[in-house]
């Protein structure tokens, strides 16, 4: 099979050893989540991932991919695979949130002696 | 004040400027990985912006011709720029090395310009000072990076190192009147610079585990601050010039 693509991550591939649809790596080059924080003391957001060979890469790389253009503070990496999330299927235990108003502020009674308040101001 | 040596740092640095950054634009849409090739080309992009500066200090104070006519209407032997920021692109290893030895220097100029008795380029120093910091750690982060990383990479490290270093010192060569910007306060002239620029590279170096390339000789490389250059300038010039020398009015 011909390897050559212009995309070097395409590139970088074995593709002709893929099992299962994967395609074995022998690169160094793994992704690192970015995180995004505009002024000192707020909290920095998640804005997008950056393909890097080290942490320190990954910051030089995230500073032009994320912070060419807004105001910025700082920004912070995370090895992608250093990051804990549920997994997809798991979805289901978040269903019934919504439906739980009574966890909103409005929710309770005290709702109409605000509104009484804002409406006599 | 003396004005001619004034003029010839602001022009030197301004040409040095403009042509890596033409030179490192070439990489754009070619970079290794799309996030070198972002970080790489918005670098360049910053050294245009500093070419521009100081040709508006040139057009300003000096009553030279606007930027873009300067940059882009004007011969080959009256371009002062070294012969390092001349050389093709070469492989990524040598675009990474000459990078990393440029800014190094330009570093330490615009550092020492920060206490310059000039103040257009006082200020111009200390307000791209955090640019070309990270300028300075992107090329540290890759050089350190490549060589430690496997044999391979060492190596092409090393040899662009041993390459590279002889052409870098063309940076240093001497104006005509370095007593005269010492003298002024100006600019602390380009010995006290090489000497600040090679303590460093060198500290760097021996940190990543490389050498230091022996018996040097620049000699070949001195003679673009004087307008004698390599045969790679004048294609550049002639492909950088080719849209003002169409329509000299265009508007871009």
């Amino acid at each position: 099979m011909n390897n050559k693509s212009l995309d070097p991550r395409i590139a970088r591939l074995d593709l002709q050893h893929v099992e299962n649809g994967i395609a074995p790596t022998n690169s160094h080059w793994v992704t690192y989540e970015v995180f995004h924080q505009d002024k000192r003391g707020k909290q920095p957001v998640h804005v997008g991932i950056v393909h890097a060979a080290s942490p320190e890469l990954a910051l030089m790389f995230a500073k032009e991919q994320y912070a060419r253009r807004k105001a910025t503070a700082n920004l912070w990496v995370v090895k992608s695979s250093e990051v804990y999330t549920y997994a997809p299927e798991d979805e289901d235990i978040f269903e019934t949130t919504p439906e739980k108003t009574f966890r909103e502020p409005g929710f309770y009674k005290v709702r109409d002696r605000i509104e009484a308040y804002k409406n006599k101001i | 004040m003396n004005n001619t040596a004034l003029k010839e740092l602001i022009l030197k640095m301004a040409d040095d400027a403009l042509i890596i950054g033409h030179r490192n634009s070439e990489w754009t849409g070619i970079g290794p990985v799309l996030e070198e090739d972002i970080a790489f080309s918005s670098m360049s992009q910053d050294k245009i912006g500093h070419a521009w500066a100081l040709y508006n200090i040139l057009n300003e104070h000096f009553g030279e011709k606007d930027a873009d006519t300067t940059a882009f209407n004007r011969e080959e032997k009256l371009f002062t720029c070294c012969h390092l920021v001349e050389y093709p692109i070469g492989e990524y290893d040598f675009s990474l090395v000459r990078h990393f030895l440029m800014d190094k220097a330009e570093y330490h100029r615009y550092d020492m310009l920060t206490n310059s008795s000039f103040m257009p380029l006082q200020n111009l120093a200390k307000k791209v000072k955090g640019e070309i910091k990270y300028h300075v750690m992107h090329a540290e982060t890759w050089i350190e990076k490549l060589a430690n990383g496997n044999e391979e990479s060492k190596a092409r490290v090393q040899s662009a190192l041993n390459y590279a270093y002889p052409l870098a010192l063309s940076l240093f060569e001497k104006g005509t009147d370095e007593v005269a910007l010492i003298s002024d306060n100006i600019f602390a002239g380009e010995e006290a610079l090489q000497k600040a620029w090679e303590a460093d590279i060198k500290t760097c170096v021996e940190k990543y585990g490389l050498k230091m390339p022996e018996n040097i000789d620049a000699t070949k490389f001195m003679g673009g601050r004087k307008g004698f250059h390599t045969e790679f300038l004048a294609p550049l010039l002639k492909e950088m010039q080719e849209v003002f020398a169409i329509d000299p009015s265009a508007e871009w």
